[in-house]
């Protein structure tokens, strides 16, 4: 595809050079170290939930037991196997009784390490075959069933009550949404557990929990059925639990999730080496379930002035592309973020609007580009603000943005009405079919506002990913070259979390899944 | 564990004899609403929208939005919880209540109960001049799909267009042998619709022909309900094409032995 902004493809491919350095050197800091959520994670995977009499859940009580006695830098799976060996409980039982403080993992004699291994891939392969039979049934769905065209109508739901929200998501799947997103609990994102059982209390969302990802898949496969439509349904995968809410995603088919390398240490100060560990596991789960995962760029935007902050959406775009290549997502899965968020008074912001929007699409032509809807500059002006996603849109269907998160004209009031959603999408489904193939139609002057603006923002984002380079990623976090915030290494939450691996550390999900998605090798990508 | 509990058997269910609106939580009474006052913007003015919403029975009145609009005008957005409720379960609305039939069926019907052509005037009465309603319901074309009477076979449809005055209509009524009057009346201010539907009326029983003709009213305001109090014998409100419209008209045509 020839490039409609006239850019430089010598200039895209020196930021991806860039980004792809950064990304390296991590990556070789994050293969030494395991986290405390990531041991979680595998024993989710092997089956662990529940909680104890006290509503802690059960794999924080597993794994606390094996931190506490210093024993996770080899992985849980190892003590947790070993448990089951030993003890002849299943997991369930296993994880109560060491609830219970009946069993001390650590101090039960050891099995053979080939005979600990030979059982934990085999008990890990049943958890993945689970995931891949998810995978299976969703293509399945989609093939018997057909999908909305793109851009994707995205609207979310947020009651607080799982129950309320069912009906909310089912009623928006009937005006025409094709992926409904349960927004969380106001502080989730710090919590260092995911909560248990379905919630009908929550502050400005739903907690994200296993049994209410099961009731809204259940909702949204009966109403899907109904309306001749797959209807995929969106979480949030980030803070202090990204890895096990992508198992618990991948566990219940859930189909896109919220799944940012940066954004936690940003906008939720969770400490960064804590983040990049629990990021790389957490991708690689949504990989291998088919998960398509939408990055936070929007965020940089709600602190930082849209129109001087542009080049640093480009920046964190390209790092969370080379982040998410090296945990194994493919393209196609990497719904890179950015959003319609200049002041509505500027003159020709539409036009800077257009630029920013084709000149994603263009960089990132596989990616199912997620565009967010105009919030910061949004007023109790409902009117107006009708008016505002109604221009957002129209970008959206102009340079064929792969997921839309409709705005609403509420948005600053209050979370969606059951209304307040059926006109955002009655709005953004008229735009879309009065528009659709406009993008197909325009070219642009070669030396006009547009091509200029796009080509200014990519120089930008270029130069700011090549003096990341040139200080090194975690000396970036603490000047705050990313949304102005300064992020110290050792600083943030969930530090204590954080664990350097033995030599003989072992996680068979990691360990099969490096295989599948091709990440044995220490590979170089262009 | 829990055992598997169906989901649909927790989702709350709306009470009809106490039936209020809802935002996203059942019986919230959740209602968005916008004005203007004839005051500057300021804190005195949002205060009086407040109260204002709080007097219109809203519980936790919030403005959202405020604004001056010049001219000495503010104008407003709120949200508040509704605290009154309506009995749903006993609500009975007059409904036209005839068979819908589409364009062939009232060709057909007119052939086989009524065996001559039906004529049907339409008019925007008064001092309106808004055609939309009429035309989507006169015209060859139609709307939405939908032809128009014109276009019937069995039907001699007459656009009289717009600002008709009534003794105009009733003298044309009267020349072409009308068999129906529809009356589209788009304008209410001052509920000026109201007195040139009520005046029709009086003209033509002054005339002695109100019990020989199908009168019909339509228009954005115009409910059924409303119609039969101002002595017409059917309304019909937006959204109304013309086969609905014909099919009333003949079937009260043969149900009042006008045929």
């Amino acid at each position: 595809m020839a490039s409609k902004l006239y850019l430089d493809p010598q200039l895209v491919a020196r930021g991806r050079a860039a980004a792809g350095q950064i990304a390296d050197d991590m990556d070789a800091f994050i293969r030494q170290r395991t986290t405390i959520a990531v041991e979680r994670t595998a024993l989710r995977l092997f089956g662990v939930d529940g909680v104890d009499a006290d509503g802690v859940p059960l794999p924080n009580r597993v794994a606390d037991q094996v931190h506490e006695a210093g024993g996770l830098a080899g992985g849980v799976a190892r003590w947790w196997v070993n448990g089951r060996l030993q003890t002849g409980l299943g997991p369930q039982e296993l994880a109560e009784a060491v609830g219970d403080g009946m069993v001390t993992l650590t101090e039960l004699p050891l099995a053979p390490e080939e005979e600990i291994r030979r059982a934990g891939r085999r008990w890990a392969e049943e958890a993945l075959d689970r995931i891949r039979g998810n995978r299976r049934d969703r293509d399945h769905r989609i093939a018997r069933l057909g999908e909305g065209p793109q851009p994707y109508l995205y609207v979310i739901v947020a009651t607080g009550n799982i129950y309320e929200d069912v009906v909310q998501a089912k009623a928006a799947a009937r005006q025409g949404a094709d992926i409904i997103a349960v927004i969380r609990s106001t502080g989730q994102s710090l919590l260092d557990y995911v909560p248990y059982g379905a919630t009908t209390e929550g502050f400005g969302g739903t907690y994200a929990t296993q049994e209410n990802f099961r009731i809204m898949r259940a909702a949204l496969d009966e109403v899907g059925e109904e309306v001749g439509r797959y209807i995929r349904l969106c979480n949030y995968c980030s803070g202090l639990c990204m890895p096990e809410i992508a198992a618990m995603g991948a566990m219940e088919r859930l189909d896109v999730m919220l799944n940012d390398a940066l954004y936690g240490i940003l906008f939720r100060d969770i400490n960064p080496e804590r983040t990049l560990v629990d990021q790389a596991f957490s991708r690689m789960l949504n990989s291998f379930a088919g998960v398509i995962i939408n990055t936070g760029e929007d965020n940089y935007l709600t602190t930082a002035d849209a129109v001087e902050a542009a080049h640093t959406v480009l920046a964190s775009q390209f790092i969370n592309e080379q982040f998410a290549l090296r945990a194994g997502l493919p393209e196609e899965q990497m719904g890179l973020g950015h959003a319609f968020e200049m002041n509505p008074m500027l003159e020709d912001g539409f036009l800077y609007e257009l630029a920013q929007a084709q000149m994603v699409r263009e960089i990132f032509p596989k990616a199912p580009i997620k565009y967010m809807p105009p919030t910061k500059h949004m007023t109790g002006n409902i009117f107006r603000g009708h008016v505002q996603d109604a221009l957002f849109n129209l970008v959206g269907v102009a340079t064929q943005q792969g997921i839309q998160l409709l705005g609403m004209m509420t948005e600053q009031i209050h979370t969606p009405l059951v209304h307040d959603r059926h006109l955002a999408i009655e709005s953004a489904r008229y735009i879309f079919n009065n528009a659709r193939h406009l993008g197909d139609e325009l070219t642009f002057k070669p030396d006009g506002i547009i091509v200029r603006r796009a080509q200014t923002v990519l120089q930008e984002a270029v130069a700011l990913l090549e003096r990341i380079v040139d200080i090194g990623f975690f000396e970036a976090l603490a000047k705050g070259l990313f949304a102005d915030v300064k992020r110290s290494r050792q600083g943030g939450r969930g530090r204590a979390g954080v664990v350097l691996r033995d030599p003989d550390y072992f996680n068979p999900f990691e360990e099969r899944l490096r295989v599948e998605l091709g990440l044995s090798g220490q590979e170089v990508r262009a | 564990m829990n055992p598997v509990v169906d989901y649909r058997t927790k989702i709350a269910r709306p009470n009809l004899h106490q039936l209020r609106p809802y935002g996203d939580t059942m019986d919230d009474g959740k209602v968005q609403l916008s004005f203007s006052l004839p005051v500057p913007d300021g804190a005195e003015a949002v205060e009086a929208a407040r109260q204002l919403a709080t007097k219109m029975g809203l519980r936790d009145a919030a403005v959202v939005h405020h604004e001056d609009i010049g001219e000495g005008f503010s104008f407003f957005v709120l949200y508040g919880n509704c605290q009154h409720a309506v009995d749903y379960a006993n609500i009975h609305v007059p409904k036209v209540d005839v068979e819908r039939m589409d364009f062939y069926a009232v060709n057909a019907f007119i052939r086989d109960r009524i065996g001559r052509k039906v004529v049907i005037l339409g008019a925007c009465t008064g001092t309106d001049a808004h055609t939309v309603g009429i035309d989507a319901i006169m015209n060859m074309k139609g709307y939405n799909g939908e032809y128009g009477l014109e276009r019937y076979p069995e039907i001699d449809a007459y656009n009289l267009g717009s600002q008709v005055e009534n003794a105009e209509l009733v003298r044309k009524a009267i020349e072409l042998r009308a068999d129906a009057l529809l009356v589209s009346q788009v304008v209410t201010q001052k509920d000026v619709h109201l007195h040139n539907l009520a005046h029709l009326v009086d003209l033509l029983e002054a005339q002695g022909l109100r019990e020989r003709l199908v009168l019909v009213a339509g228009g954005p305001r115009i409910t059924h309900e409303l119609a039969l109090e101002l002595g017409y014998d059917a309304g019909f409100g937006p959204g109304t094409l013309a086969p609905e419209v014909a099919s009333f008209v003949v079937q009260e045509m043969v149900r009042r032995g006008l045929a």
